[in-house]
């Protein structure tokens, strides 16, 4: 064994000396995640989202008749009463039903439709700035032209051509997403491909996909967690203006926006009708904007 | 007659998770028109004790306790009103970065007129007279016009001078300097000392500079104080604090760099183990103790220690009188025999063609690198080393010319296109410890990613087991191999660094400038790493550096360029004695050594480099040499003149007369 340094002059006194001042490495600081505890709103955004996690999982077994089942008795009095706890519809439809069995529809399409907006925009973001020159070019103008269009029209345009279905609000949430995300990435990416860790990965011979996926990618989840929460309140709102707009889920699938419009000719009448979903879509997305906030008030803290 | 004195200052910073503090009892005495340096490394204090002197502390600084004395003001509880008679015009800072202390947004004279306008209450046309009159005391080129210029237009040498021109404007008795040639070139560094220097018997300003750097303080300071943990720990003149340094501290600051003149095989550097402590984790008594090699239980950690030691040079320790300065460590270096040329540059040309003409990055590179040396490349930002660095580890192809390793041709071939040996063969250390590791990614990972793409294992075990051998290579503990790069400190960084170069049997490692950013405390370990298993495993080692107290030290070979051109290239002990080039001349002259009675003669560069979309045709140096011949330097290429020992000089001056100069060092320090 070598010793380790060439102080064999003064080593009897420095290895003291090195012995008290080993090699320190510091703790790891618990992840974003682990911390996020500590933040009274991410806990706050947290616990509303987990709430109707839950209520869109225990749907089946919970004592609840059919979403799409009438009571023709109850539409004379379609308030609050014993039998219907938040009343009917204009149809005689439980109102509680269909939120719960509502929630199950909000809570599936939009996580799955902003988690493939996230794969196209994360891909666009990389090639633009891993490859930079037209590739950047093409992809950052095909964005802009889409970012150019307000979203809602988009979203109109897009449901109003091809028809309303889940599978279709997926695609409309990818396009009109996509390129906002592939911008976040972008701008990251640019910076992170000068990094000498990039070229030492070069140095290695390391292919394309393995430095844009495994050495750049991760760098930008900072950035993007706090926008997919966001994202996921975008997109719920969204869901339900599609549905109030009738591009939503086609009925009689329980739409937390399309109960919204169904209520609105009785608004006057019947306000309460209008009132529960509303309220369970502004709570939903209350949650993911508040989880937001706090993710990212505990990034800012490190 | 004291200017300012500060005693027994103490500063706290109040955070969320409590108070920490930073000065402990701080305190120095400032003559009139005295220069004084203060050194240590970061985290000692020394921008807190600036700050507080200022009382632009921010929110979480509170000074607790002490004063600040000046011109017969306690600054330390001034209000707010006698704060600002002082601020800039009393006292004027000139900070470490020239780019961010000048506002993009307005012109050079808007910003310097402020001053006169603010403090003298002069009319603007008034004000902007005497801006420039001042940015002519600076050596401006053209004052006039460049109180019209923004910041962007100026280089980075120019914008110093125009930060110091506005510290001046109001006349002050003490000069604050932080770290103010960080980031500068070197020739640009002497050159803004000196007119430092120039100003300070000008307008008898006192002068307090801190710096890491010791040679800077060397050149610059009447008295030194030495900082750690936010104490002064020593104090006294700097020719003693540089010839008998009493503190084990300054001791160890003094070990851990080259000595003038010294190289590997004449003296090993000593790095001092450990970091400086946290705020707060001040160790009780000597903040140093538990890096300290004189460490005695019961007496260095029973209390605070005061300042002891002699009238004129006082010291913070308890055993100073009976502490010797340990001999300087012998080398271990063992010269290895010459052998054959492993690395061959022929006429090796990187143009860039940009929109604004074709940029000769490298214009004719010859040289050779021989097995097993240190081969080092030294020359100013833009004299195209990084771009050879970028050719030979195959991150870009070269224009025209050859570049061949081990008889291969690899100057037109990137990294792909080489083969799996050839490229674990090449590889590279950074600069910048920040960058240099994926701070997603735990270290263990990024060694195995090494390992298995250099190393060409796929075993899990048997990369498992490389790794804990490479971090054994590094002097780093197994567990080190969980820790994520923001975890660990810039000099471990840089050793996982090399650790991962060296996962392959790289036969050229190729060190761009891989301590300039580490703590000098922390750069002896790491050169003494690189030299250890360089020296070790039979590497080359392409050092590109403009520290020529590195360079000296550790280079076998020197190659010196000036915009994409060698202008001297030879054995080491050649390039650091006559006969030089006019160009290492001046960067020899202009190198500040830790050695405050070395007088170099003062050779300083007029101008700026020039643009390298158009360079001088003839000598690329023309432009700015002081021993310029004539039109033919600038017309003619220089002929190429060799001495017997294999030394290169690109230079119209014949020989003779390029011996015939006075060493830039004295010839005792470069003879060992």
């Amino acid at each position: 064994m070598k010793p380790p340094f060439p102080a064999r002059s003064a080593a009897d006194a420095a290895a003291g000396a090195v012995a008290r001042a080993a090699e320190q490495i510091d703790r790891p600081s618990p992840s974003l995640l682990a911390r996020l505890p500590s933040s009274r709103i991410a806990m706050a955004g947290l616990c509303l989202i987990l709430f109707w996690v839950l209520v869109a999982l225990l749907a089946p077994v919970l004592p609840l008749p059919s979403p799409t089942a009438q009571d023709y008795l109850a539409m004379g009095h379609p308030g609050p009463s014993a039998a219907h706890l938040l009343g009917v519809d204009t149809l005689g439809r439980d109102t509680l039903a269909r939120i719960v069995w509502g929630a199950r529809i909000v809570l599936l399409v939009a996580p799955v439709s902003v988690v493939a907006a996230y794969a196209v925009g994360c891909a666009m973001g990389l090639l633009a700035g891993y490859c930079g020159g037209w590739v950047d070019l093409l992809i950052s103008r095909l964005a802009d032209i889409i970012l150019a269009f307000p979203v809602v029209v988009l979203y109109v345009i897009l449901i109003a051509s091809v028809g309303a279905s889940a599978l279709n609000i997926v695609v409309a949430v990818i396009l009109s997403s996509a390129p906002a995300i592939s911008r976040i990435v972008r701008g990251i990416t640019l910076g992170i491909v000068r990094k000498d860790f990039v070229a030492a990965a070069h140095l290695r011979r390391e292919s394309a996909l393995h430095i844009m996926l495994i050495e750049i990618l991760p760098n930008c989840r900072g950035p993007l967690i706090t926008d997919f929460c966001l994202r996921l309140g975008y997109t719920t709102i969204m869901i339900g203006t599609l549905g109030f707009l009738g591009l939503g889920i086609p009925p009689p699938a329980p739409d937390w926006g399309g109960m919204v419009q169904e209520a609105t000719p009785m608004l006057i009448v019947f306000p309460l009708m209008a009132l529960f979903p509303a309220l369970a879509l502004i709570s939903l997305v209350l949650g993911f904007n508040l989880l937001a906030d706090g993710l990212n008030e505990l990034a800012q803290k490190d | 007659m004291a200017l300012l004195e500060i005693e027994d200052l103490r500063v706290e910073y109040r955070t969320l998770r409590g108070a920490v503090t930073a000065l402990p009892g701080f305190s120095l005495t400032i003559g009139e028109g005295e220069s004084v340096g203060l050194v240590g490394e970061s985290g000692c204090g020394k921008t807190t004790l600036l700050m507080a002197m200022l009382r632009h502390l921010g929110p979480a600084g509170v000074i607790t306790g002490g004063a600040i004395r000046f011109e017969g003001r306690d600054l330390a509880h001034a209000s707010e009103a006698d704060l600002a008679k002082v601020r800039g015009s009393r006292i004027a800072i000139v900070y470490q970065e020239p780019a961010s202390a000048l506002n993009p947004t307005m012109t050079i004279g808007a910003q310097l007129a402020e001053v006169p306008m603010q403090h003298q209450r002069l009319p603007r046309a008034a004000a902007l007279a005497r801006a420039a009159e001042v940015l002519a005391d600076v050596h401006m080129p053209d004052p006039r016009a460049a109180l019209s210029r923004y910041p962007h237009q100026l280089s980075g040498g120019q914008k110093q001078r125009v930060v110091i021109a506005m510290a001046l404007l109001a006349n002050p008795a003490l000069l604050l300097l932080d770290e103010p040639t960080t980031g500068l070139d070197v020739t640009v560094e002497a050159a803004v000392i000196d007119l430092i220097g120039e100003l300070r018997a000008k307008y008898r300003t006192a002068l307090l500079y801190i710096s890491h750097n010791l040679g800077l303080i060397a050149r610059v300071a009447d008295r030194v104080g030495v900082m750690y943990a936010g104490e002064l720990v020593e104090e006294a003149t700097a020719v003693e604090i540089f010839a008998a340094p009493r503190h084990p501290y300054t001791r160890g600051l003094l070990a851990a760099i080259p000595r003038p003149g010294a190289s590997k095989e004449t003296a090993a550097l000593l790095p001092i183990p450990g970091t400086v402590p946290s705020l707060a984790h001040r160790p009780p008594g000597c903040g140093f103790a538990p890096r300290c090699a004189h460490f005695s239980p019961g007496l260095c950690d029973a209390g605070p220690v005061a300042m002891a030691g002699t009238e004129g040079h006082r010291v913070r320790c308890l055993r100073w009188a009976e502490v010797t300065a340990a001999p300087a460590p012998p080398s271990f270096h063992r010269a290895a025999p010459p052998t054959a040329a492993l690395l061959e540059s022929r006429d090796l040309c990187k143009i860039y063609r940009l929109p604004a003409g074709a940029l000769k990055a490298n214009d004719g590179l010859d040289f050779a690198a021989l097995k097993g040396e240190v081969l080092a490349i030294v020359g100013e930002s833009g004299s195209g080393k990084s771009t050879f660095a970028r050719i030979l580890t195959g991150l870009e192809t070269a224009t025209s010319g050859s570049l061949r390793f081990a008889g291969a041709e690899i100057a037109n071939r990137t990294v792909h296109r080489r083969s799996a040996g050839e490229v674990a063969a090449i590889q590279m250390v950074f600069q910048n410890p920040d960058g240099t590791l994926n701070p997603s990614h735990a270290v263990g990972w990024a060694l195995g990613r090494a390992v298995r793409k250099l190393g060409g294992l796929r075993d899990r075990a048997k990369i498992a087991a490389r790794v804990e051998e490479l971090l054994a290579l590094v002097r780093l503990p197994a567990s080190a191999r969980h820790s994520r790069p923001r975890q660990l400190s810039g000099g471990q960084k840089q050793r996982i660094a090399i650790a991962r170069a060296f996962a392959g049997q790289p036969e050229i490692l190729v060190a761009d400038e891989p301590v300039s950013a580490l703590d000098v405390s922390v750069q002896a370990a790491v050169v003494n790493l690189l030299l250890a298993i360089q020296a070790e495993r039979g590497s080359t080692m392409v050092l590109i550096s403009h520290d020529l107290g590195l360079v000296r030290y550790l280079a076998d070979h020197v190659v010196v360029m000036y915009l994409g051109r060698v202008m001297e290239a030879g054995p080491s002990a050649a390039i650091f004695a006559p006969p030089y080039h006019p160009y290492t001349e001046a960067l020899l002259s202009a190198a500040p050594l830790p050695d405050p009675t070395h007088k170099p003669r003062r050779i300083r560069l007029e101008g700026e480099i020039p643009s390298p979309l158009n360079p001088p045709a003839g000598c690329r140096f023309a432009s700015r040499c002081p021993r310029k011949l004539g039109t033919v330097c600038e017309l003619t290429p220089p002929p190429l003149r060799e001495t017997a020992d294999g030394h290169l000089i690109f230079c119209h001056i014949p020989l003779e007369r390029l011996r015939a100069v006075t060493p830039v060092f004295a010839p005792e320090m470069v003879e060992p």
